[in-house]
């Protein structure tokens, strides 16, 4: 059982929660992830651990309510409980002394581009970073952010914060300032195609983290392979981070729909409050 | 003894096929009092019994069938205990044919004696009413610690063994759930979940420690555990990484290995959502591609999960099916349907990435390959289409590499499995142990419980030997 410590409400659907974990607070490298079950009868779901204090013994998370269990998560307050917590998780990001390096968080992946960033700047890079999201009330750790990098760009869709603009368009610019040695782009899939198409012709090695659908996490069931220059990889164990010129989007965006039903199910069944027990949902 | 000693062994009172295929609850039914003592009347109660040789862990087989004729069931349980820590499980699971009950001498004129069933009567007996008087004895503390890795039967049975010797243990398991694939990813119908909960329980009752959702190799290395103060580990991570055939269309929607499927059946139960909120999807026809025990326990799955149509496409013929007899039969009876000589060479899937068909091509059987099995040939120009909606991979697994990855001087072999001294299950590095599936490849349960048996003796050994 893992306490909840602390709760902020970003917007509507994204939320943060610190949640005490002391061993994978002092275990965990940028890049990680953790797997989650919140009860007995809840569904196993993995989330990036987007920060750590290995004094309080505590990991903090943001995720963004999609479906069932994210928005049950949500709806925890500091002093409940999580059942099963386990990580650290994949394989941490390879950080390295690469010189000037981009990372990229766009919408609710600002949050695990968190760690990346800092680690980079440990590291003695030259670190610019880029946040981005459709509009301003989804935008979140600009701050942070901006104390550890270099310089922080943030940019939104319809333009009501920040530069008007995609990230894609942000990389652009910053490419044409002078070399870029290394990228880490994390977001959406749609986003982490697009970007990995811009910096495709531009030579620059850029590196995704992959979010499919997990059970395990410990490279026992398969339900995670994702395609990477045509060979089958299990993101849990060989990623979640990639070479974003070697991924096949398309496959990827395919597999996070196959439940798309039952996840409508489940959600529904979480609404009526009787979780799912009334028997009417099936 | 007066009564004529029938040749053939008492039947097990199973569950109607047609109804079995409706429900989750175990498929056999187990014998009543009446039928076990029925049956140990077969047992001749040999000086030399042979059937005894047959059992990896050596359970004292005629003594606790005698105990049985007596009607003393916790007794001949405690029997069973002194060899055996899972005995409901292994009276369930194990491939009797193949071992203690190959042996009997009265398989020679007809039917063995059913050692399996009476073995699983007694421990039944004793989750049904429970014991008063403690069935395991616990030696002295010794104040040395140590760490089981996995909580499969080579883990489990490990640790209740070093924890009877006196020993404090603690077992680290990946998963929420201990168990291994006893849990995980043999069927409810086959194996009640909390028949093997009991029996992890009673593990627990011993003082051993599980903590689970802690992976080794991420959470802690080997080495970590040693450093922190434990005197010994056990490696019993299983062989959880499943095959996949390296063909095109093997990523689409639709296809899972056996894992996979069978996880989110057991560990998750799936079957009952949304009141478990893990999905699982079953189209109306569905193909299981190979034919081992895991490949029937994924086919009758999916007819309890509503498939029509449930097949078994095997490269063979059902004499080299590596499934235990009964399971085919099993399988046979509740509908299940076999394409031999058949394999998948490419999935082909809709606009959705959803499998919808799959080229087949026939094979024939050729020469013994190095196994003796007749290596199966395709034929040319035997390419046919077959429409399905789910395709489940039973195609094996191999060793978790977790642990041996991070572990740098555990010697391995060239198939990922961790190389051990054949008589400790000593590897390569000092104080360090392993058995069961990641030193064998994907083998039994018994033979996993054997491993952790021998185990326990050489870490006892060794650290008395310290
Ligand atoms: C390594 C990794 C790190 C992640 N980190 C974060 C994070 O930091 N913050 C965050 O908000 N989200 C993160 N995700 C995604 C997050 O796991 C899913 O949003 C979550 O599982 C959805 O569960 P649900 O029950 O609320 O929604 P569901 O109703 O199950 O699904 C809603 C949507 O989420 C996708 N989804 C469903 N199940 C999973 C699953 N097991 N894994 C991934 N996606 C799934 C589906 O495609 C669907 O579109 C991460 C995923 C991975 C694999
Ligand atoms: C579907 C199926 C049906 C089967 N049917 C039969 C049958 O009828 N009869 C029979 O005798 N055998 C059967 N088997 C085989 C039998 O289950 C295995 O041989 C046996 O379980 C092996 O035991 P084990 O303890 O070595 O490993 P496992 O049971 O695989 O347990 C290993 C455990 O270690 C954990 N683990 C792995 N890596 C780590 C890590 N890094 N840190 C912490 N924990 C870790 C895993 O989560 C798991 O719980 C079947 C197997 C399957 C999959
Ligand atoms: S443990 Fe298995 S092999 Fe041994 S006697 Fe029991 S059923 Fe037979
Ligand atoms: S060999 Fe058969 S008859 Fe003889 S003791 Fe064993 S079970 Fe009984
Ligand atoms: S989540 Fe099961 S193998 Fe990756």
């Amino acid at each position: 059982m893992h306490k909840v410590v602390k709760k902020e409400i970003i917007s509507e659907t994204i939320k943060l929660l610190e949640v005490e974990a002391p061993l994978i607070a002092a275990k965990a490298r940028a890049g990680q992830f953790f797997i989650l079950r919140l009860n007995e009868r809840g569904e196993r779901i993995p989330l990036t651990i987007a920060d750590q204090d290995q004094e309080a013994g505590t990991i903090t998370t943001i995720f963004q309510e999609v479906g069932r269990t994210t928005r049950e998560l949500g709806k925890l307050e500091p002093g409940d409980y999580i059942a099963d917590l386990v990580g650290p998780l994949g394989v941490p990001s390879e950080i390295e002394k690469y010189g000037r390096v981009v990372c990229v968080g766009g919408g609710i992946g600002i949050a695990p581009i968190h760690p990346i960033v800092r680690d980079l700047k440990k590291a003695g890079n030259e670190v610019i970073t880029i946040i981005g999201a459709r509009t301003k009330d989804l935008l979140f750790w600009e701050e942070k952010l901006a104390a550890l990098s270099d310089r922080l760009i943030v940019c939104t869709d319809d333009g009501s914060y920040g530069q008007k603009g995609f990230v894609t368009e942000m990389v652009g610019e910053v490419a044409a300032e002078g070399k870029i040695d290394r990228l880490w782009a994390i977001g959406p899939l749609p986003m982490m195609r697009a970007m990995a198409a811009t910096t495709k012709p531009l030579g620059i090695k850029t590196i995704v983290s992959m979010n499919p659908i997990m059970v395990d996490g410990t490279g026992m069931c398969g339900a995670c392979r994702v395609s990477v220059g045509n060979e089958t990889k299990f993101a849990c164990v060989d990623g979640p981070e990639f070479d974003a010129h070697l991924v096949d989007f398309d496959l990827a965006m395919r597999r996070l729909q196959y439940y798309r039903e039952e996840e409508r199910i489940a959600a529904e069944a979480g609404n009526c409050g009787c979780g799912g027990g009334c028997g009417c949902h099936r | 003894m007066s009564q004529v000693r029938s040749k053939t062994k008492h039947a097990m009172p199973v569950q109607d096929p047609k109804k079995r295929i409706t429900n989750f609850s175990e498929v056999a039914l187990g014998y009543d009092e009446k039928l076990a003592r029925a049956e140990a009347e077969r047992c001749l109660n040999c000086k030399n019994p042979q059937c005894v040789k047959g059992c990896p862990v050596e359970v004292p087989i005629p003594e606790f069938i005698s105990m049985v004729k007596q009607g003393d069931y916790l007794g001949s349980l405690k029997k069973i205990k002194t060899k055996n820590n899972l005995p409901a499980v292994c009276g369930r699971v194990c491939p009797q044919e193949n071992q203690c009950e190959k042996y009997c001498i009265l398989g020679k004129k007809g039917d063995p004696v059913a050692i399996g069933r009476l073995e699983r009567f007694v421990a039944d007996y004793e989750l049904k009413h429970g014991s008063d008087d403690a069935t395991m004895t616990k030696a002295a503390p010794t104040g040395k610690r140590v760490a089981v890795i996995g909580s499969g039967p080579a883990g489990l049975t490990a640790a209740g063994d070093l924890a009877k010797m006196g020993y404090s243990v603690t077992i680290f398991e990946a998963l929420h759930v201990p168990g291994g694939v006893l849990m995980y990813g043999i069927p409810e119908f086959r194996l009640p979940k909390d028949v093997v909960q009991k029996e992890i329980d009673k593990i627990k009752e011993l003082g051993v420690e599980i903590k689970t959702n802690f992976v080794v190799g991420k959470l802690a290395t080997v080495d970590e555990l040693l450093a922190e103060g434990y005197d010994a580990v056990f490696i019993g991570t299983g062989a959880g990484l499943p095959y996949f055939m390296n063909v095109p269309g093997e990523n689409l929607n639709g296809i899972y290995s056996a894992n996979e499927f069978l996880t989110r059946t057991n560990l998750m139960k799936a079957y009952d959502f949304p009141n478990y909120i893990t999905p699982i999807k079953v189209g109306e026809r569905v193909a299981v591609i190979g034919a081992g025990n895991v490949a029937m326990d994924a086919a009758r799955t999916a007819l309890r999960l509503g498939a029509k149509e449930s097949y078994i496409v095997y490269r063979r013929t059902e004499k080299e099916m590596p499934a235990r007899r009964e399971e085919i039969e099993n399988a046979k009876e509740e509908g299940v349907q076999f394409i031999l000589l058949t394999s998948p060479i490419e999935f082909h899937g809709n606009e959705e990435g959803v499998v919808t068909g799959m080229t087949c091509i026939k094979y024939e059987l050729g020469e013994p390959d190095a196994s003796g099995r007749r290596r199966p040939v395709p034929i040319k120009g035997s390419e046919y289409e077959m429409a399905v909606d789910t395709v489940v991979l039973a195609l094996g697994q191999g060793p978790n590499p977790l642990v041996p990855k991070t572990t740098p001087d555990l010697e391995i072999t060239e198939k990922g499995t961790i190389r051990v001294a054949e008589e400790t299950g000593a590897t390569s590095k000092p104080g360090v142990y392993a058995g069961g599936d990641i030193v064998t490849g994907a083998a039994t349960v018994i033979l996993a419980m054997g491993a952790g048996k021998k185990a326990a003796r050489a870490i006892d050994e060794y650290l008395r030997s310290k």
